[in-house]
């Protein structure tokens, strides 16, 4: 490249001018890295050319805890590990225990632990999906999606005094029954989620032809990548591969509710986009909405069952090891405990996050991308940093 | 300045006895200080009156507790900012980090002086006044750069970085869309710019040469949105992106000049847009113009600048952020063909003979056929809206 002045004069040639790539270190205090992620991204203007994740400011040594207090109480800890979606942790390892110790709960009880793990998806999307909004720029979809997550957080306190970290899915129970009208202000919920706020956020985010624009031909993740990084939860599903353990391997009961996997399309672009991601996400609400109509009305016509009738007093488990896997609203999350059988405490907990591994792919995805691109890609990936970090 | 000096004197006979630098220092000084006040104080009710539009917008109250339902809200926040410590970062260059955000006010508020709010009220009616808004308005620019540079902070020279261009770039269709209403007026005073839209709603430029003006509004409404970097445009200050672009190393009172110098704009780009396209200050109808002699002027360009501001709210609260490229391909690719297009159209319209009226197509078919567009372009919404409803029901 020549410029038409001589620059000679002025004692600098073009030629002379640095051009080195710059170091843009992004979070991890960032208001778009979901939480303590950093980035390190090189950057040629605004293109990055490579990016470094940083992990582990959140790092709170969840699984060597767990080694030191007893079976329950390691249910607070999976609590902290994905803190948007409390209930779908505790769910997994619960399930993992009794299995490990041969409890099978009642169907009054696998109903419930639905009902509660559905509302948390619908409640767990809603943020997912209204910040990714808020991520390209689009503050009042976020609004609207969080006061219907509200709803569901109130309907949690409801039932146990907590809205945010519960304690609720025990080994071999639940700590509360459902209050009385808990069918109905769910029923109300869902007519309003259904009526109002997901036509709403199709119509003000989804159908937005920016939107669609800023996401459709970015962060492309092909089906073989997606697989081969073992991504799992809407991320895989958002490249079009029908993979969900609520069908695959169901438990709780799922087999018996009527509810399609959602998957990407690609209508506006390759398949497999942040837009596919965020899309799947926002109809799974939807699905949520179908399983729990259904489950209520499963609800209705059976019996209570008490809540804590095969809640261990205190749980030790036969020497053997398990791995449990469930539909966390972020993915595949799978529990392994091993346990030793002569003590209270598990001898090791490990966990399989999927946000863990949707952090894995993201510096293939983002490179060669612009910095607004990134955002969008964080985003569409949903990642907790908690869950990550452990 | 002579339409205060005989409101004066007709109020205060005595006041033709003082001495003549007493009286011009009266006479400029009462406009200019009622000019000052709707500047400075003008951000404080934007500013309450986006969070209100915001909050309604996305189904919460907004503001509520300072004072009945939060009109005091924006007083206590600018207290604060006056308050708050003026925080030098390590590394920063001090001049030019307290300069940039006088530079920014500077070019944000020098426009007002040519503003006409009625066919009197009006700081100096400049023969170049148009050229002078241009100009001045891209001085913010400078400030912007500034700023970036600066605060020694990649973020801020991104946002810095990324102003340029934009501002540059829209700059260029904005004032190609101006050059279509000053080759039919053939000034560029925007006095005699009002002046040519007088006597009612269908001489608004918006209403003529249909269809060639209502586009030029909407390229320079755009343009403008995009110079005073709101969303769908905000691509500089990023708050997803770039935490706070340009200004994100400012604390306190330089921040909350940043912060009144971007309202300002609005209302100088709004303001500019209902002048040029509008009528500014001439009224709807010719019977509104005044009430028993007292000029409605000003409460009529107020008025429309503030709906257009309303409009830069809505569209701030309702749609995402664009890319940087994509940013640049509406301005390159969209905005400036159009700009181009109507200067020439324009350019051929005004060879063909006119009558005294003007341009007789304006007055049978112009403005009955934007007026009709303008329901047409209403219906599709709705329908639209409608039509998409089903589509999610479908869909769900």
């Amino acid at each position: 490249m020549t410029l038409a002045t001589d620059t000679t004069s002025y004692g600098w040639q073009v030629e002379d001018l640095d051009t080195d790539e710059m170091i843009l270190n992004m979070g991890p205090q960032h208001p778009a890295t979901h939480g303590v992620l950093r980035l390190e991204l090189r950057t040629d203007g605004e293109v990055v050319r490579g990016v470094r994740p940083h992990i582990g400011y959140l790092h709170r040594c969840f699984e060597k805890h767990c080694e030191n207090v007893d079976y329950a109480g390691v249910i607070p800890y999976t609590d902290r590990m994905d803190y948007v979606a409390a209930m779908g942790n505790s769910l997994g390892y619960a399930l993992a225990v009794e299995k490990l110790m041969g409890i099978e709960v009642s169907p009054y009880l696998q109903v419930v632990r639905v009902i509660i793990a559905e509302l948390q998806r619908i409640a767990s999307h809603c943020v997912a999906v209204g910040t990714y909004g808020m991520d390209l720029g689009a503050f009042t979809p976020f609004l609207h999606l969080l006061r219907d997550r509200e709803k569901v957080l109130d309907l949690f306190e409801w039932t146990c005094g907590a809205r945010l970290l519960y304690n609720y899915n025990w080994i071999g129970g639940v700590s509360h029954d459902l209050p009385e009208g808990f069918a109905r202000a769910t029923r109300d919920l869902l007519r309003e989620f259904d009526a109002v706020t997901f036509p709403e956020l199709m119509n003000l985010l989804i159908g937005n032809k920016i939107f669609v624009k800023r996401t459709a031909e970015v962060g492309v993740c092909s089906p073989e990548t997606a697989i081969s990084y073992d991504l799992t939860g809407p991320n895989i599903r958002g490249s079009g591969v029908p993979r969900d353990i609520r069908k695959d391997q169901p438990y709780c009961g799922y087999e018996k509710y009527d509810f399609a996997i959602c998957l990407g399309q690609g209508q506006f672009g390759p398949l497999g986009s942040c837009f596919d991601r965020n899309l799947v996400r926002a109809l799974e609400m939807a699905e949520s909405s179908k399983i729990l109509h259904q489950a209520l009305d499963a609800l209705s016509k059976m019996e209570r069952t008490p809540v804590h009738e095969k809640v261990p007093k205190r749980a030790k488990p036969p020497k053997g090891e398990v791995y449990f896997r469930t539909e966390a609203p972020r993915g595949q999350l799978g529990y392994y405990v091993v346990s030793d059988g002569a003590t209270f405490n598990p001898y090791r907990v490990k966990v399989k996050s999927p946000c863990f591994t949707a952090m894995s792919v993201f510096h293939v995805l983002a490179k060669g991308m612009m910095i607004a691109d990134i955002i969008a890609l964080i985003g569409s990936l949903d990642i907790v940093l908690g869950e990550i970090d452990r | 300045m002579q339409f205060t000096y005989r409101l004066i004197e007709s109020l205060y006979p005595g006041f033709a006895g003082w001495p003549a630098w007493a009286q011009i220092a009266v006479a400029a000084g009462i406009p200019g200080v009622m000019l000052f006040l709707f500047m400075a104080l003008g951000p404080l009710l934007y500013v309450y009156a986006e969070r209100k539009i915001a909050g309604f917008m996305q189904d919460r109250l907004g503001p509520m507790r300072v004072g009945p339902y939060g009109v005091l809200q924006t007083l206590a926040d600018t207290i604060k900012l006056l308050f708050k410590e003026a925080i030098y970062p390590k590394g920063v260059d001090r001049k030019l980090f307290i300069l940039a955000p006088c530079i920014v006010n500077v070019g944000a508020f020098m426009p007002f002086l040519v503003l006409p709010f009625s066919s009197r009220l009006v700081g100096a009616d400049l023969n170049i006044g148009l050229f002078y808004v241009s100009a001045v308005a891209s001085l913010a620019t400078v400030g912007l750069i500034m700023a970036g540079w600066a605060s020694n902070n990649k973020y801020a020279l991104y946002g810095a970085m990324r102003a340029a261009a934009q501002i540059v770039s829209y700059e260029i269709p904005a004032v190609m869309t101006l050059l279509t209403v000053v080759m039919i007026v053939g000034s560029l005073s925007l006095q005699t710019i009002v002046g040519a839209q007088g006597g009612g709603l269908q001489n608004w430029f918006l209403f003529r040469y249909f269809p060639v003006m209502p586009v030029a509004f909407l390229v320079f409404f755009t343009a403008g949105m995009a110079e005073c970097n709101r969303t769908p445009f905000d691509i500089p200050e990023a708050e997803s992106e770039l935490v706070a672009g340009f200004h994100v190393e400012y604390s306190g009172f330089f921040f909350a000049m940043f912060f009144l110098a971007e309202y300002a704009e609005m209302v100088v780009i709004s303001a500019t847009t209902s002048v040029l396209f509008l009528g500014g200050w001439m009224a709807p109808h010719p019977a509104l113009q005044s009430i028993g002699g007292f000029s409605l002027g000003p409460f009529w360009l107020v008025a429309k600048a503030w709906f257009l501001v309303f409009i830069m709210m809505w569209l701030r609260w309702t749609l995402p952020r664009l890319r940087v490229d994509q940013l640049m391909h509406v301005a390159w690719k969209v905005l400036l063909p159009i700009a181009f297009v109507l200067v020439v159209v324009v350019g051929g319209l005004l060879t063909w003979p006119q009558t005294a009226d003007g341009f007789p197509w304006d007055r049978y078919v112009g403005w009955p056929l934007s007026l009709a567009l303008l329901a047409f372009l209403a219906y599709v919404m709705v329908a639209a809206r409608r039509w998409h409803g089903r589509r999610v029901q479908e869909l769900a």
